[in-house]
This record gives C-alpha cells, structure tokens and sequence, in this order.
C-alpha cells in the first residue's frame, strides 16, 4: 500500500553548492561555487531546489530543463559529484546535515552556470547511417517482439548524455574525435541489431565510432537513468560482432566460405 | 562581451520557417524538405526534448491489426463523438483517413513498435475508441515518435536552430515574411526571412498550476500568430486529463498514462467504490477523458477522495511482470518520485491540466490560416480537429497527419512566391527593442512570482469546472497580473538567462489565457473540456453549432466572439445512427 | 550567499578528485586486496609441485593433470604441472569482460570509480596517451572467446574431479573435501556458462532470432543464458574464492594440517592418492 513521504526530515533547510560561471574561450568551466539556503519541502528533488532559487534568489541562474518527469533527457547536472539528473534526485534520500553540490556536466563545453555545450553529440549522430530496411513496403514487414525487445530497450534512450558525460574516454581523455561516446554506441547497436536493418555498419563501429577505445568499464551503466543496460547488452555484443568480423580467424574463415 | 541592449541581428534566408520541434513540426519540415523546400527549423529547446517525449499510450490510426472491422469511418465517428460534436469535420476525416498511412511511415523511418504474436504493429484498447487502435511502445510511445523523426529529419538536409526563440512574426499586407527571434545561449538576436512559416509549438499549459505540460507550452505561437492577424478557436475547451500524479506535491501533475486504465487499472474511491459505474457504466475507465476528469472532480469534491485529493488507480492485479513490461516508465516514476509500488498497490492520481483543444484556425485541407497567408499550422497550437475533447491517441496522429500536410502545403506556398517579401527594419528594431527592454526596468518584482499567480489563478477560477463570476474575476485579475509583468525586473545579462526568458513567455501566457478566460465566459454551455456550473448542461440548439473565434483587435485588445460551425455533409452524418447520438449527448449534464 | 572558490574546474585534477560523498573508494581497495592475495597464493600453490591431491580429492589448480595423463610426453619437464594448465583460467580471468572492467578501474585507474578523477602522471596512467582496447596488448582482449573455448574443456575436469571424489575404491561416499570440490564446480560452470563470448555465440549474432526454428532454439538459449549473464560479476568473484578455498582445503588436508571428514571413515594421510591419472 501507499507509503507516507516523512515529513521529518524534509521540511528543513538545506544547503546548495551550486556552481555558477562563464566558459573561457576553450569552453572550460570557469566560475565559483555559490552557497543557497534553501527551505525543503517533502517529494522535492533537485530541480524542485533549483527552481526555487532562480524564484527567490537568482532569477538569471541557468539551467536546462523541460519535462521535469525523467522524460526528456535535459536536466543532466553533477550531483554530488555524481551525473544525475536534476528532476530524478530526490532530497529526502540525501543527508540532512552535508550541503548539497549542483554542478555541470563536466565533459561538456560550459555555455553558463549549469548548462552546458552538448551540441558534439548532435554532430556524431549525424555521421550514422540511418535505418536501411531492405523492401519499404511495410505492409509486407513481419518481425516480433522477441526481436523488437532488444532494440526497444536502446530506444528507451532519452538523450540526456549522462552516459558521455561520466565514460572516461570522453570526459577524461576528451576523445571526442576518436571515440562516439555510449550514447551512440547503443544507438549503433540498435540499427545492428534491428531484423529488418541491412547495412553494414562494422567496419564503421571500428574504424569511426572507435569502439576499440571503450574498455568497458560500465560507468555509462552504472549511471544511466532509463536504465538501459549499455555496456552488457550493446558494446559488448558490438565489440563480439568486430572481433567477428575482424579479430577472429577461425570465424573469418567460416564468414568466407559462408558457413558463419 | 555584449552589451544588454545591443540590438544587431544576423538574418538567415530560408523557402520554409518552422517553428516548433516537436512532432508536428519536425514532420512538416521533413515533409517541406522533401518538397525541395530550403527549411529551417527553430526550436526553443534541443533537438529530441520536445513534449511529445512525453506522451505516453500511443498514437491512433484504424491499422485495423487486431480487430479487423476498423477503418477509418469508425475512427472518425469515436473523433467526432469523443469531440462532443464539435470537431471540423473534414479535419476529423482527413486525420482518420491518413493516420494509418503515416505510422506505416515511421515504422519505414526505423520506429519500433510494439508486436503482435503475428509480427505486425500491435495496438491498445483506449479511452472513447470503438477498437483496440493505438499502435504504441510501452508507455513511452511520444519517445519513440520524436526520436524517429529526429533520425529522419537531420538527414533531410534541414537546419535545426536549436535553443533559439522566435518572438515576433512579421508580415507584409497580410502575408508572412518572416520571423524574428533570440539565440537563449547568447541573447543575440537572428532574423529569419522565409516565404511560409510553419506554426508547430504546442500548447499553453504552463498557464496551469497542475499541468502535465513542460515548461515550453506558453502559448508563443497563439500569441505570435494572432499578433499578425491569425484567429484562434474553440480555445475555451482545455483537456484536465484524469490521471495526474498527486502526491508528493513536489510531482502534482506529472502524467499518469492512459494506458494504464487501457492495460486494464481500475479507479475506486475512499470507499473503494469503482465509481466510473455511476458516470459512464458502459465503457467504465475506459470512457473519455473529460468524462473520467470531471468524475474525478466530482468524487474528490464529495469527499470521497483519496487521502491526497484524488482517487485510487490499481493496476497491481496484472502482475508485476505485465507491469513492468506495458507501463515500465509508470512503474519507475511512481518508485522514484512517489514512492509507491505500483505492482504492489494502487496510485493516487487526480486530473491534470493536459491539452488545449483549441488554436489557430486552420484550412482543413492545407493547414494554412484563413487570415494570413503564408502562415501554416499544425498540432497542439492549431484548432479544430479535436472539438471539445480530444481522444487519447489522437494526438501523436494528429501531428504526423497535419503535420505532413501542414508542411506540403507550406512549401508549395513558398514555390509559387517568387521572392522573398521585403522586411521592415523599423519594426524589427522595434521588436529587438521590447525584447531589451526589461534589463531597464527598475521594480522588484521578477517575472517569477507573477508566473506562480497567474498558474494559480487559472487553476481555480479557469480550471476544470467554470462560473460567470469567477470567470469575470479572472479576466480583471489577467488585466492586473498583465501590468505587473510588464514592469517585471530582469537580473543579469542576456546570455541563458531563464528570467529574461520568462519575462518574454510570460506574456504569451497571459495572452493565451485571457482568452480562454474570454471564450470561457462566452460558452454558456457545457461540453468535454468545457463545464460550466451555472450551465450544467449541452445546449444542443444553439451551442452545439457555434464555434468560438478570437482575435486580436488594431488597438490591441484580444476579442472573442463566435461563428457557424461547418456543416458536416449529409453522408457523413449518415454515418451517425440517432441512439446513439443520443447516448453520447445524455453523458453531459451528469456532473 | 558565500562564494566559496573562484577557480576554473579543470578536466584532469589529479588522482581521487571528486564531490561524490559516498565510499566510492571501497570497490578499489577490496578488489586490490582480493586480487592481491589471490596472485600471491595462486603463484605459491602452483609452483609448490606437490599436495595437490589427497584420497579422492584432485586440486583445480592442477587439473587436468598433463603431466599425468601424458608422462612420456612430459617426461622433460621438471617444474610443476600447473604451469602447463594454467594459462587457460588465468587468461579467461584475465580477458573477461567483467574483470576487464574491474581491473581496468582497480589498477590502472581508468577510471579510478565513476567521475572519480584519475592520476595526471606516473605508472598509475594507461600510457602517455590512453588508447584502450585498439593496440597491443589490449587488442588481445578480443581473443577472450579463444580462453571461452578452453575453460569450457576445464569444466568438463571440474565435473570429473566431482565425481572421482566420491568414489573411493568402487565405493560411493561424500566428504567435506567433495562438498568443496562440488562447490568450485558449480560456480565455475556458472562463470564460464554465464560468459559475454558465450552469450554472442548462443545466439547474440543473430539479427533476426524468429527466422527459423533453429534461429528459435538459438534464442531460447541466449534468452536464457541472459539471465546467468546478469549474474556474471558475481559469479566471476565466488568461483575465484572457491577455486582457492577448493585448493587451499586439499593442500591442508595433504599436508596433514586438517581432517578431511568422509563417509567413508578414512584419514587419507594414511592411504595413497586414488585418482588413476
């Protein structure tokens, strides 16, 4: 049955750490941490708190948000160090006492405050071949939910970038040109993976998307708020499909004489 | 770095001007793209996050894969009966007529549809439809439509301006020629020059205190557009959606899909009563939307309501599996934000402020305004195809069919002008002007608090049930709040700054809602999304056939009056037998 | 309002930078720490050459004995025969995806834990420039099916090692030494059964898996080695505690420091060895 939210602890004040600056002409996050005071009420996640304080305290703080229901993919911020997103954080989970630190992701050029620059990942998007189904009469099309199931699962994807923002490759060692991120790997997987899908894309999974550059570390995982499971059921499957195709020889030789 | 007040603006030449990303907008800019037309399209926010990500259940069309007897005569009927007779009819036609033709559309564009055990596009049972006809995946069905679109649409050869806002449509002799706007990241000012303009923005529901809408619905392209002549109707006919989350209040409004009494939840109230019994015993959850919401209305307003002011939702006797199969974003959002487990134990919901029925009037057939040529528009902001009430499911249809349309049409419009019409630089400075204005203003109020009223306001005095006297309150009260937002502060500089923002849509939301406060008034009549107490009943005679009109006077003041609905032909009111007719009539007046 | 700092948040601080208040440390020191002891133990009991059977009971860190089954062949060879059998666990360990993960993060910081900074220099650092799995060695990795294929082999020892413990002389019996050996077994097999390379092969590859009604038994395999595979971290971390442990107790009881309780009533100290290798 119904669970009573605690008032207890939720109707206090609470302390935001909150990141508020201006990028530099390469786009690094420069500013301060600005302390808020801010009155709690019960059910209030992050974005709630934020809200507030553009309200009554700072009402040019920028921040990124639509659906304010884990939709839409635009609130992603750094909470407590950890990728998140704003309207998906509940407060009443968190300690009472420490305060809380609001800040950007940190993988992403800063455009102000809390928002930033995630318009590379549009561009990688753009480089991907897009679904290729063999005949376009779709009247004759029959797949099933077995097979949907797998892509579907990758369609859940809402965009938010959580996933580029916490991968190392990116946020880390800023291979943005060598390496497509999680986000696009999943998309990849997907069209692979899709039974009505005809292209190829492997060879571009390889050279281009650099799936060799993942060391499958899972931190896209870990972090994903759709609960998508990336690395297990879309890079590794991928990387199976390149060693296929490109690192096995007993394979390759099966591949060539058409028994693979 | 640039000054608050700098007015210079970069000017970008395009056939076709679309405005809004969402469904219907990215559809039309496909569509007009693939006509040979050179497209922008231009969306407040980025690309992907539109509001239809967050339509849920599905998208209707008579695909006829489970129950082969449907076709498109049936879901013109549930439309039209649903609409409480008051859709245009040949909108409600052409809708159920195509939308089969444009899912088969997306599945081609890469969508992927839930599947029959047969392998075909598998559909739901909904609210007001005759037949299992909502093709959908999940409950995340508006996800899977943009994201389709998107794929499709940014290998079309289409500039996507994204985070930038168009305030100002500009014309010349009653004909579009442009489109003026501010990029939110910088605060700098661009100028579209275009021989259409599609109007795809949505709707107006953040005027609402309890909403299911994202911050984006202010009602800009109402506003925009009736301030170059276009007309709006039938704006008096708001969508509560039944089923709102309502507890933590941090979460009220966020949306309950219907799905979850279409997969088969069963509403009861505190004496665990299935009340729908008493409302609409025939199609019980599974009746219309205004019909479950006012029922909502009523039982929480004769105490017996749930704990948190609304009703008890159970789905948990499908299974846990079932659940987190169907409704897998429901079971997550309820866990994460409620604190319920919906496999174990019922929601609390309560309606929600959802959809605005009403907006720009359109030519059926073209999606064009009959006032202002050159201006098209499609989905939420344009009017006439859902009546007073629209059909769960209809509207992600709804944007892919006029969608399409709206965008054909509008690149052929752009074909037969030969040049681009001239602008007018004075009004454009004008323009930039009002737009910097604030950053001068030196009151201590910021555009904030006087959103929070204005939700405030429409919620109780222009929500869910309506009367003469709280209607004419709230209209003196928009005049006040109006005033007040005029004067309001802005902090800050012009680069991402949401108060400057707000202090722009602000406006548009008083717009768009002393209107519907206007046609509110004028209705004396209730029907679907419009109920009025002091006429608790459907005047058939005179009602029935009227339809509200506003527009925007010379001398600025917004004006509401009515004109003679389209008659359906006669053919097609052969399709309606008079039971039940009747029937569909007989449901008003209940509450 | 207080401003707290005012300085540029940089992309690379240094090693452990981070905001996150949990004990994000934990999983980096246990794995250390476990990995640790076991390289330690693993390099000792190998090289040690000598009680690694007892009675029924046959060490898996031994098995299949070659040496054993193949004297002729072998007969050159004067170091221990683990040696000759150990590559394979050791690399199916070592190229697993989910040790990859684990030892990617623990050892060479890469990241150290989620949005958890990482060294700017020095022998923790991949290399000069971070270049994953694309050159060698790490491009070996994708040879992780190759170890799949030989701890398949292993496994098929593992469940013979069961069985011959409990038969001793003809005569069926149990002792804690079989529940041990058991133990190892299943885990193992449920490590090894529960493998990516393996997921891909049932029927992973496939696009299409209602195709036909081989491509139909294909997805009833890889539906439900799904199900294991969520569970392969776990196994990957129990079957390396019961290898040792399986190891460990046969090497004690040799070595006379414990009593194997049995059906059977028999201290083996006082018998020879009765696997026939």
């Amino acid at each position: 049955m119904m669970m009573i939210v605690s008032d207890a602890h939720t109707n206090r004040v609470a302390n935001f750490h909150v990141f508020r600056g201006n990028p530099d002409e390469n786009g690094e996050h420069i500013g301060e941490v600005v302390n808020y005071e801010v009155p709690l009420k019960p059910g209030w996640v992050v974005l709630d708190a934020i809200h507030w304080i553009q309200a009554n305290k700072q009402p040019d703080l920028a921040v990124r948000w639509n659906c304010k229901a884990a939709k839409c993919g635009s609130c992603s911020a750094e909470i407590n160090g950890l990728p998140s997103l704003m309207c998906k954080t509940r407060l009443d989970h968190m300690p009472a006492d420490k305060p809380i630190i609001v800040k950007p992701m940190k993988t992403f050029p800063l455009i102000k405050d809390l928002v930033t620059d995630v318009s590379w990942n549009y561009e990688v998007n753009k480089k991907i071949q897009p679904f290729t189904p063999a005949n376009s009469n779709v009247d004759t099309w029959r797949y099933f939910q077995q097979d949907a199931d797998r892509v579907q699962e990758f369609r859940k994807c809402i965009e938010c970038f959580i996933c580029q923002d916490t991968c190392h490759v990116l946020r880390h060692h800023s291979k943005f040109d060598k390496f497509f991120g999680p986000r696009f790997m999943i998309r990849l997987a997907q069209l692979e993976f899709h039974p009505l899908d005809v292209a190829d894309r492997l060879k571009f999974i390889k050279e281009e998307a650099g799936i060799g550059f993942c060391n499958i570390t899972k931190c896209c995982t870990d972090r994903c708020p759709e609960q998508i499971r990336i690395t297990d059921n879309g890079i590794i499957p991928l990387k199976e499909r390149v060693v296929d195709r490109f690192y096995d020889p007993i394979t390759m030789l099966l591949n060539k004489i058409g028994l693979g | 770095m640039m000054s608050s007040t700098e007015h210079n603006y970069e000017t970008k030449s395009y056939d076709v001007i679309v405005i809004g990303a969402g469904g219907a907008g990215l559809r039309a800019a496909i569509e007009a793209s693939a006509q040979g037309a050179s497209v922008a399209l231009v969306t407040k926010s980025l690309l992907g996050k539109a509001h239809t990500v967050m339509a849920e259940g599905g998208m209707a069309a008579a695909l006829g894969n489970l129950d082969a007897a449907d076709g498109w005569v049936p879901h013109f009927k549930d439309s039209i009966r649903g609409g409480k007779y008051m859709n245009n009819w040949r909108m409600a036609q052409i809708h159920a007529e195509e939308a089969p033709e444009r899912v088969k559309e997306l599945e081609l564009w890469g969508a992927v549809f839930d599947r029959t055990p047969d392998g075909r596009i598998l559909q739901r049972a909904f609210g007001g439809h005759t037949y299992r006809r909502l093709a959908h995946v999940g409950d995340r069905t508006g996800l899977e439509l943009i994201r389709t679109l998107q794929d499709k649409g940014i290998h079309s050869g289409i500039d996507v301006f994204m985070e930038c806002t168009v305030t100002n449509l500009l014309e010349e002799n009653g004909q579009v020629s442009g489109a003026f706007g501010y990029w939110r990241e910088s605060g700098r000012f661009i100028l579209f020059k275009g021989k259409s303009i599609v109007m795809a923005s949505g709707g107006i529901g953040k005027a609402f205190e309890v909403t299911s809408n994202s911050w984006e619905y202010t009602g800009d392209g109402q506003a925009m557009a009736m301030a170059i002549g276009a007309e709006l109707i039938d704006m008096e006919f708001l969508q509560f959606h039944p089923t709102g989350m309502v507890c933590p209040a941090s979460v009220k409004g966020i949306l309950v899909t219907e799905a979850v009494r279409g997969e088969g939840g069963k509403l009861t109230n505190a004496l665990g009563e299935r009340f729908m019994k008493n409302y609409d015993p025939e199609r019980m959850e599974l009746s219309t939307r205004d019909i479950v919401a006012k029922a909502i209305y009523a039982e929480v307003r004769d105490g017996r309501g749930s704990p948190n002011g609304g009703v008890f939702l159970d789905i948990s006797h499908r299974g846990a599996d079932y659940i987190k199969r169907k409704l897998p974003s429901m079971y997550h959002q309820f866990l994460e934000l409620g604190d319920v487990d919906i496999t174990k134990g019922p929601m609390e919901v309560g309606p929600t402020m959802h959809y605005t029925m009403g907006g720009i009037r359109v030519n059926p057939e073209t999606q064009e305004s009959p006032t202002v040529k050159g201006l098209f528009a499609a989905g939420e902001c344009s009017g006439g195809m859902h009546g007073a009430n629209r059909l769960g499911g209809n509207s992600l249809s709804d944007l892919i069919v006029f969608g399409r349309r709206a965008g054909l049409y509008a690149a052929e419009f752009a074909k037969q002008q030969t040049e681009m019409l001239p602008i007018d630089n004075e009004k454009v400075k004008g323009y930039a002007q009002a737009l910097v204005e604030p950053f001068e203003r030196k009151g201590t109020e910021t555009p904030y608090p006087i959103h929070a009223e204005l939700q405030h306001l429409m919620h109780t005095k222009v929500g869910i049930v309506r009367e003469e006297k709280f209607l004419k309150e709230a209209i003196a009260e928009l005049a006040v709040l109006r005033e007040r937002a005029k004067k309001a502060r802005v902090d800050g500089s012009r680069a991402y700054n949401p108060g400057w923002h707000l202090a722009h849509d602000l406006i548009n939301m008083i717009d768009a809602s002393e209107i519907v406060a206007k046609a509110a008034l004028q209705r004396e009549d209730s029907r679907g999304g419009h109920t009025r107490l002091d006429f608790n009943f459907s005047d058939d005679k005179v009602w029935r056939h009227r339809t509200s009109v506003a527009s925007r006077a010379t001398d600025g003041t917004l004006t509401v009056s009515y004109f003679d609905k389209p008659q359906m032909p006669k053919e097609l009111v052969a399709l309606f037998d008079k039971a039940e007719e009747k029937t569909a009539f007989e449901t008003e007046g209940k509450f | 309002m207080a401003e707290l700092n005012a300085a540029p948040v940089l992309k690379t601080q240094g090693f452990g930078i981070t905001d996150r208040k949990d004990a994000w440390w934990w999983e980096q020191v246990f794995t250390i720490v476990v990995m640790g002891l076991f390289t330690i133990y693993a390099t000792w009991a190998a090289a040690a050459n000598a009680y690694f059977e007892v009675g029924p009971y046959f060490s898996p860190f031994y098995s299949p004995n070659l040496k054993a089954m193949f004297p002729e062949a072998f007969s050159w060879m004067s170091f221990s025969p683990a040696f000759l059998i150990l590559w394979a666990p050791l690399g199916f360990r070592g190229t697993c995806y989910f040790y990859r993960r684990t030892y990617y993060r623990a050892i060479f910081n890469d990241p150290p834990a989620c949005a958890v900074d990482k060294p700017k220099v020095g022998l923790l650092r991949w290399a000069a420039d971070y270049t994953g799995e694309t050159l060698f060695p790490f491009v070996l990795q994708n040879f992780h099916r190759y170890f799949m294929y030989a701890a398949l082999v292993l496994v098929v020892f593992h469940w013979k090692h069961v069985w011959d413990s409990m038969f001793y002389k003809g005569q069926f019996g149990v002792g804690v030494g079989s529940l041990v050996i058991l133990l190892d077994a299943v885990l193992l097999s449920l490590y090894v059964f529960s493998c990516h390379s393996l997921r891909h092969l049932l029927g992973g590859k496939l696009n299409n898996f209602m195709a036909n009604i081989f491509s139909k038994f294909r997805f009833s395999l890889w539906e439900g080695q799904t199900v294991l595979n969520g569970q392969h971290w776990f196994y990957a971390w129990a079957s390396l505690f019961t290898v040792g442990l399986c190891d460990l107790y046969i090497r004690l009881t040799a070595m006379g420091v414990i009593k194997d309780w049995n059906t059977w009533g028999i201290d083996w100290l006082t018998v020879l060895p009765a696997t026939g290798h």
